[in-house]
């Protein structure tokens, strides 16, 4: 197990530059998790910490170490992607062996058979040893693919959207059973996501990556109720945060259209804001609520049922505003409602440079 | 898959089957034509119109591989009885088997050239396929510098008519001694081939997901193991398939023997015509030579069958 640093990486493939200026520190244990979109410099991350590819510039530590002259194999390291980590021409056991088999481990027959049985246990895999790997299905694969990474026993476990590829439920499974595994080891997890739940749901810690840039470190919860910038308030949230635009004038909060005010007691946490300075609110789903004296009236324009709750989606004049409201709640398409905010909950973000108030200081 | 077939899909279908049947007919006559005069009595080999039906003879291929001359006189009883079977069939058609002083019987020219066949197609074929595997791994996994311009400055040496290089080949390679050996033909079909080789393999190794080897590099194995391991087998079916290519045309080739190997290295296919020319030519024993000479490769390609059809797409079908 091990804690991992990236210092100041710079990436560039030809003239495209994948990661700039990249800082990252995973502790001992942690189960961090970056979270970008497609093209936002995930996967090469994940290679240059384990060693298949070089920096530009910066420095990669592994335990305190600088691991820059090192190859692939001597970095110990685990890798899971989200295909093709698995020979089709091996069984599930020969599949699970081969890491074992390196020249570099030595390991004795009897160990290497102990711990493939060991892994095959602990995945519930047993039954699918003697399987040539193209005979399985996709979610049966992606244990096998990490039990090769366990088989190992690496320092870190690096996992490249290991879960995408599968359907809903096998992935919400598979998801509990990965975080109750890293716990259960516990190891150290560098694990790689587009989506917002996974990152949500499994991370102690979440990385949102824009671009090759780092843009916030933090718990789900920090990034959740205190987003750094619009970008990362729209990256995370399902469906995402509202943002409205608007100022800030004697205590109410004055949307830009004029065609609402709503009343603003929540810490500014700058008296900047007071005043003409263009701001964007943000506001989560469930912050919102109807009520029959709320100030501002609103059409419902679209419902969505999710059993346990509703997604309504409210019209103001040509401004849509997304609100998760209780299954009871009655209303139908085109029915005027009448909504009001938690103050509280709402984040104010320069609408110049998107970058929240409460981070700016 | 269970379609439901349509009259007309029918009808399509049979049309497909009759076409290829008329094919095959085609490319399996000159095999026919072969095949059955190498198993003719001699005078039945040139007759107009062929002969269909007859009794197949053993005695071409005894010809074949046994050095002959004329008989001056018909052998006595005593000599026909104490001929083995397979002497007695050289006395039929007129002639005898030639003895050393020892009375050893003298083989003829036929199976040293064929020896010569085997070495030179088998050894060229390996060196060809092998360096052009580690070179398609390169150009397929490495940024090479010029990569394109490199790829078509390989593949051009097969843009030149191999003719027009015949003669100042045929200087060189007396020039260095290399005229009627094993390496000198080894050397000049290992070049012909490798162009075609290269661009064959890189096309099936860029199918091979680099994924495979970097999952074996970070599990511990350096690149050269990944590459037996892990590249090795996946591209068995490309590497079957360019051998097969490989082979047939150093097997094949026909012009560069002729010119550079007389008696030592000298391949089957120069050696097969030549026979025509000494007395009168017998048929039977040519197409003996032919037939025999067509075995390896109907061998070599039925037993990669499988894997050749799936080759054939060039990696276009890998699954
Ligand atoms: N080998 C490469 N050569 C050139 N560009 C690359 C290479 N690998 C990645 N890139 C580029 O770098 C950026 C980040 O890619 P990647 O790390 O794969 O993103 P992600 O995994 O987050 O989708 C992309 O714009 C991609 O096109
Ligand atoms: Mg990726």
């Amino acid at each position: 197990m091990a804690h991992i640093q990236l210092k100041n990486i710079t990436k560039k493939f030809g003239a495209h530059t994948a990661l700039k200026g990249l800082d990252l520190e995973i502790q001992d244990g942690e189960f961090f998790v970056l979270l970008g979109q497609t093209g936002a410099g995930k996967t090469t991350t994940l290679r240059l910490i384990s060693g298949l590819e070089t920096p530009t510039e910066g420095d990669i530590l592994i335990d305190g170490v600088d691991v820059g002259p090192w190859g692939a194999a001597e970095r110990d390291v685990a890798l899971v992607l989200q295909q093709y980590s698995l020979y089709p021409r091996y069984t599930v056991r020969e599949n699970l062996e081969f890491p074992l088999k390196a020249k570099i481990r030595r390991l004795e027959r009897a160990e290497i058979d102990e711990r493939v049985n060991r892994v095959a246990k602990t995945l519930r895999i047993e039954h699918l040893l003697d399987r040539k790997t193209d005979r399985l299905s996709g979610g049966e694969m992606q244990r096998v693919s990490i039990g090769r990474a366990i088989v190992r026993k690496p320092r870190v476990f690096l996992m490249d959207e290991p879960l995408s590829a599968l359907d809903a439920k096998l992935r919400e499974a598979l998801r509990t059973e990965l975080k109750n595994l890293q716990v259960n080891l516990g190891a150290t997890f560098l694990f790689v996501t587009h989506d917002q739940i996974e990152a949500m749901s499994m991370g102690d810690k979440i990385g949102v990556l824009n671009e090759g840039h780092l843009v916030q470190v933090g718990t789900p919860n920090e990034i959740y109720n205190n987003p750094l910038n619009t970008f990362v308030a729209r990256s995370v949230g399902s469906p995402p945060m509202n943002l409205i635009e608007g100022e800030l004038r004697s205590g109410k909060a004055v949307m830009t259209q004029k065609n609402f005010e709503l009343p603003f007691t929540g810490a500014t946490g700058t008296s900047a804001a007071e005043g003409d300075r263009p701001l964007v609110f943000g506001i989560r789903p469930e912050d919102l609520h109807l009520e029959a004296g709320a100030p501002v009236e609103a059409k419902v324009h679209d419902v969505e049922n999710h059993g346990v709750e509703k997604i309504l989606t409210l019209r103001v004049g040509d401004i849509m505003l997304r609100a998760t409201v209780p299954a009871r709640t009655d209303v139908a398409l085109e029915d005027a409602v009448r909504f009001a905010w938690n103050p509280n909950k709402v984040v104010l973000f320069d609408r110049a440079s998107g970058v929240s108030l409460r981070h700016a200081g | 898959m269970a379609a439901v077939r349509t009259g007309s899909e029918i009808a399509l279908n049979r049309f497909a089957v009759v076409i290829v049947l008329i094919v095959t007919l085609i490319f399996l006559a000159p095999i026919y034509w072969i095949t059955s005069t190498a198993f003719k009595p001699r005078n039945l080999a040139t007759t107009i119109p062929p002969t269909v039906v007859f009794e197949p003879e053993i005695s071409p291929f005894v010809k074949l591989f046994t050095k002959r001359a004329q008989l001056r006189s018909a052998p006595t009883p005593e000599e026909y009885a104490a001929a083995p079977w397979w002497e007695r069939l050289v006395f039929d058609g007129g002639e005898k088997v030639v003895r050393s002083g020892k009375g050893e019987v003298q083989l003829s020219g036929y199976p040293s050239r064929f020896m010569n066949s085997l070495i030179v197609a088998i050894t060229s074929t390996v060196l060809a396929v092998g360096m052009g595997t580690f070179t398609a791994y390169g150009f397929s996994r490495f940024k090479v510098k010029g990569e394109q311009d490199l790829l078509f400055f390989i593949l051009s040496t097969r843009m030149l008519p191999p003719v027009v290089v015949a003669i100042p080949m045929f200087l060189m390679y007396r020039a260095v001694g290399l005229n009627d050996t094993h390496w000198g033909l080894i050397i000049l079909y290992t070049a012909f081939n490798l162009s075609f080789s290269v661009w064959l393999m890189k096309g099936f190794i860029d199918e091979i997901p680099k994924e495979y080897e970097e999952a074996a590099l970070v599990d511990g194995y350096t690149r050269m193991e990944a590459f037996f391991k892990i590249v090795l087998p996946e591209a068995a079916t490309g590497i079957a398939a360019t051998a097969v290519f490989c082979f047939i045309t150093a097997w094949n080739e026909y012009a560069f023997a002729l010119i550079m190997t007389n008696r030592r290295a000298q391949t089957a296919p120069p050696f097969i015509p030549s026979q025509v020319g000494s007395g009168l030519p017998d048929w039977t024993v040519i197409a003996a030579g032919t037939f025999l000479f067509l075995l390896p490769v109907a061998i070599f390609t039925f037993l990669l069958r499988n894997h050749l059809l799936r080759g054939m797409s060039f990696g276009a079908i890998r699954k």
